[in-house]
């Protein structure tokens, strides 16, 4: 990044103007959205900030919400980078959470920052377990990844609602007659820590750190590198070598992993238990698909997911003070959010419009081979390989 | 206990509900079959069909008519159809993602508008059964097959339609044409954007149509995200049935007999952990796209956006 030209900063500008631009599109949809419900969209919106921003309490709680997202987008932006499109977000939190609570439940004699430390590894685990089976479906069975991982979704859901009804049931509710599907809540020594007196628990500070470590893989290795060109060109990467497959499944194993911890940071950090009325979202507040929508509204850039992920998260914490001040629900978010997806990935266009000019004009000066250059210019680096 | 699901009547209410709840199945299915054969994967059917559902249901509510629901649920599908064939063909958009955007969108809309409008989850009165005359009342099948209510004869006479469209007309030979080599197609006039933006509106408008066949026929309520990923099963079945009619329509009676079987042995009571039953189909599913993804070819342009080499 040394040698920045003006088009560089010019163009990194537009790559963070497209994203807002889109946001306040979709704001604006619902400002629309609201006045049609003779709503005072000002007012909502109003409230929506105060909800999410306002104290800070409020803002505790939007990091809460925001850690999941975070989690989930990191993975998004590994396996969307390599043009692996995981759907299965919300499978690999539940298996990964299931995975964290078995944990959690049986090895009781045990310290517990160990047991929160092997939660989450078991947790990292059964997501990449959950993601890894569909990356092995499309790289050495050519299926398509976005069914595999909506079929793997509905899997866990059922496998969630057998465990918490049979096998892992809290004993107490097996007594009882009501015998809601829950497990046994986890002992206090389990819990992760609270940051400051809120709710905010060390998952938030997990996520961040991990969402620097996963801009080092993406960028900084040569295993992040080659992710990013099988995403880019899969016949130029084969052609220099690079075991196409085996990164196929890693980007779904990695992006699962994340997913899956995004499930125990859930159970050890909010809920302390696991409880399902038997859909996914009762369980992960649609945190596998929202994670989507935070990743690219950060540009599949960990960093970018960072400040998207506490977007999105206080939008969602938000939506609750809307819904109590001005009785607009909150699923109104929900459809904002669909939104932004639309709009983000609609303004691809004029990213690509833009890159083809740009290499159509660096390609007078030289033939420069476009195949090799990353992150399709998210960052200009076209321009860094073709100059 | 186990003994009580093989007498005949029960068998009977397995196979003839599970003829039933196959509707949405096909007509999602069916509607999706289109797009793809022309080269769209529309992954935004869940959330077309909860608009729908929630569209039928509205009308039905406050009007009392049924078919003004179904052609309420039409528009409401055929919109959205029409918003995402500007994304997918004008703006070139990744289908996949944004389909998500489409479904959370409509799971999103469809919430908001039931807890503004209505509030309380309230029943209609929904399309019902209809004998068809001789024929219901032929031993065992008439009951199975010929007592359904409208919507479900419709979408099991989709099927032929579909196959016949798809196979037989110069439309269809155009919808395959475009799925399987876009720039030939072009070359020889047929216009790909046309073609797409037929299939994604039809494919919506069907979808519209699963989501009141759910609404308004076969459980007459309307509840948030009520299609609990129905609508993404469709899109599976249409890999399932390797894009034919017919192998969807295999595919949508494989998933709604096993619903139908679970919801049964729910009912009776029978102590067989019905979550497991529930996630057959599924495993199902996947064996079948690994067993089958080798013999039978995706239409080639399949989530391609097409553009015109300048």
């Amino acid at each position: 990044m040394a040698n920045s030209s003006p088009e560089k900063w010019y163009s990194k500008y537009i790559d963070v103007a497209l994203p807002i631009t889109a946001g306040l599109a979709a704001l604006l949809i619902g400002a629309v959205m609201l006045a049609v419900l003779r709503v005072n969209p000002l007012e909502a919106y109003a409230a929506l900030w105060d909800g999410a921003f306002g104290s800070k309490n409020a803002l505790a709680e939007t990091l809460v919400k925001a850690t999941p997202l975070l989690l989930v987008g990191l993975g998004i932006s590994i396996s969307f980078r390599g043009d692996v499109i995981n759907i299965g977000g919300e499978g690999q939190m539940i298996v990964g959470a299931l995975m964290g609570t078995l944990v959690g439940l049986h090895m009781v004699d045990w310290p517990g920052w160990a047991v929160i430390v092997l939660a989450m590894l078991a947790g990292f685990t059964g997501g990449a377990i959950w993601g890894g089976i569909p990356g092995v479906l499309k790289a050495y069975f050519n299926v398509n990844e976005i069914l595999s991982t909506v079929m793997m979704n509905a899997i866990a859901v059922q496998l969630m609602n057998f465990l918490l009804r049979g096998p892992m049931i809290d004993p107490a509710q097996a007594e009882l007659a009501s015998k809601i599907p829950q497990t046994a809540r986890l002992s206090e020594a389990l819990r992760l820590p609270r940051l400051v007196p809120t709710r905010l628990h060390l998952g938030a500070l997990i996520a961040v750190i991990l969402a620097f470590l996963v801009y080092i893989l993406l960028w900084r290795t040569t295993t992040g590198y080659r992710i990013r060109a099988v995403g880019q060109n899969p016949d130029a990467s084969k052609y220099a070598g690079i075991k196409v497959k085996r990164y196929i499944v890693l980007a779904l194993v990695l992006s699962g992993a994340f997913a899956g911890l995004a499930g125990v940071t859930q159970v050890y950090g909010v809920n302390y238990r696991m409880i399902t009325d038997g859909s996914a979202s009762g369980f992960t507040g649609s945190a596998g698909f929202n994670g989507i929508v935070a990743a690219l509204f950060g540009q599949l850039h960990p960093i970018g997911t960072i400040p998207a992920s506490i977007l999105f998260g206080g939008l969602l914490v938000g939506a609750n003070k809307m819904q109590r001040v001005v009785q607009v629900p909150s699923a109104l978010i929900t459809a904002l959010n669909g939104l932004v997806v639309v709009f983000v990935v609609s303004s691809e266009i004029w990213r690509k419009r833009r890159q083809r000019r740009r290499l159509a004009a660096a390609g007078e000066d030289e033939a420069g081979p476009p195949q090799d250059a990353d992150e399709q210019g998210k960052n200009g680096s076209q321009t860094e390989v073709a100059v | 206990m186990i003994s009580e699901l093989f007498s005949m009547t029960v068998l009977i209410g397995i196979l003839a509900s599970g003829i039933r709840l196959a509707t949405p199945y096909l007509y999602a299915g069916i509607g999706e079959t289109f797009g793809q054969r022309s080269g769209v994967l529309n992954l935004g059917v869940e959330g077309q069909m909860l608009l729908g559902a929630f569209a039928a249901f509205y009308i039905a509510l406050t009007t009392g008519n049924l078919w003004l629901g179904v052609l309420g649920a039409m528009a409401v599908g055929a919109a959205m159809g029409l918003v995402m064939a500007y994304v997918t063909v004008n703006l070139q958009a990744e289908q996949g993602i944004s389909g998500i955007g489409f479904y959370l969108f409509g799971l999103g809309l469809s919430d908001l508008l039931f807890q503004k409008l209505m509030g309380t989850v309230e029943t209609v009165k929904g399309f019902s059964e209809i004998d068809l005359p001789l024929l219901s009342d032929l031993p065992v099948l008439g009951v199975i097959l010929f007592s359904q209510n409208v919507l479900v004869y419709i979408a099991f006479a989709l099927v032929p339609i579909a196959w016949f469209v798809l196979n037989k007309t110069t439309l269809g030979l155009k919808i395959r044409a475009v799925g399987e080599n876009p720039d030939a197609a072009d070359s020889l006039g047929v216009s790909v954007a046309r073609v797409r933006y037929f299939t994604i509106i039809l494919g919506g408008t069907l979808s519209g149509v699963a989501g009141a066949s759910l609404s308004i026929a076969l459980l007459n309520v309307f509840q948030q995200n009520m299609t609990s990923g129905l609508g993404f099963i469709a899109v599976a079945l249409v890999y399932f049935g390797a894009w034919r009619p017919w192998g969807v329509m295999g595919g949508a009676l494989l998933f709604s007999l096993v619903n139908s079987l679970q919801l049964w042995i729910q009912v009776l009571g029978i102590p067989i952990p019905s979550d497991i039953a529930v996630m057959l189909p599924y495993i199902l599913t996947i064996l079948v796209l690994v067993a089958t993804v080798s013999r039978v070819r995706a239409p080639s342009a399949l989530t391609r956006p097409f553009a015109r080499a300048e």
